[in-house]
């Protein structure tokens, strides 16, 4: 990539930092929907062994 | 189709769909993100007013949409919950929230480094701003009531759904207030009825960027959907099955 390129006719300080932010929701977005759902089926997995162990 | 229709009201059967789903959007938002970024960023050429600041654009105004989208679709999920009593619509509500708001952080930032060059501030009190701002604050809301009653989940369910119809008044208000009053920020280009009014090679990615956006959305909404679908079902058989899976 040309030097042009990355100086965006003068408008990189602007223009680079909405994009690295775009990165950083984005990948916000997914570890945050991981790790909730991660913790969701944890969460019913020991409910499901407390039902099992009340049962027995 | 009336039958299909009641399946969407089965918490097992949206629970399998949403995980057939994520891997087809997954998929097609790279390519879309990836068509609309070197579409964008590259082949555009530099707008003849605001040379390359324009590209700002790829990432504000299909965070912006999709800020008002996901509300709109918040409202619509709570509506269907409250009206016909459907507790899928409260889990779809509660998985939307955090992604619309973090959108709307997004449009928010964006939209103000944008202005900086443009208008010579990050901020001002505009209309269009104002509003979009105040979106943000119904999300917190939203969230916050459902945090608020964690131990009574049915309450707070219904009391964010409730705020998030109420607040869906701010959605015409936002898309319109470039129209009602006078405004700093520009009146819409591409949403216009007839011919919009951007060059193609400057509008087909900011489409594609906007599909990529919506299928990342897409993706993101159908795995906090099953969490929110196993928290809320935990105690029913099936989720044994789909836990062990």
């Amino acid at each position: 990539m040309s030097a042009g390129f990355w100086a965006m006719g003068g408008y990189a300080r602007y223009v680079w930092p909405c994009f690295a932010l775009a990165v950083v929701i984005f990948a916000w977005n997914v570890w945050s929907a991981r790790r909730y759902y991660a913790a969701a089926r944890r969460r019913a997995a020991r409910a499901l062994a407390m039902a099992d162990s009340e049962k027995q | 189709m009336w039958k299909w229709f009641y399946k969407l009201a089965s918490p097992p059967f949206v629970y399998n769909t949403a995980a057939a789903l994520i891997p087809w959007f997954t998929s097609f938002a790279v390519v879309a993100l990836g068509y609309g970024l070197v579409g964008g960023l590259v082949f555009a050429p530099p707008d003849y007013q605001q040379g390359d600041a324009f590209r700002i654009i790829y990432v504000h105004v299909p965070s912006a949409w999709m800020s008002e989208f996901s509300y709109t679709l918040m409202a619509v999920a709570g509506a269907i919950a409250l009206i016909w009593r459907i507790k899928i619509g409260h889990a779809v509500a509660a998985a939307t929230a955090p992604i619309g708001a973090s959108f709307t952080v997004l449009a928010l930032v964006t939209g103000s480094m944008w202005g900086r060059p443009m208008w010579g501030t990050y901020w001002a009190w505009d209309p269009r701003l104002t509003s979009e701002l105040i979106l943000l604050f119904l999300y917190f809301g939203v969230m916050s009531l459902r945090t608020a009653f964690e131990e009574d989940g049915p309450r707070g369910d219904r009391a964010a759904a409730l705020l998030s119809i109420v607040g869906v008044v701010n959605i015409p208000i936002i898309h319109y207030s470039v129209v009602w009053w006078n405004s700093l920020h520009q009146a819409a280009s591409v949403a216009k009825f007839g011919k919009p009014t951007i060059e193609p090679s400057m509008l087909w990615p900011l489409l594609a960027m906007f599909l990529g956006f919506m299928l990342f959305f897409g993706a993101v909404l159908c795995l906090r959907l099953q969490g929110e679908i196993l928290g809320r079902e935990r105690q029913s058989a099936w989720v044994r099955d789909a836990v062990k899976s």
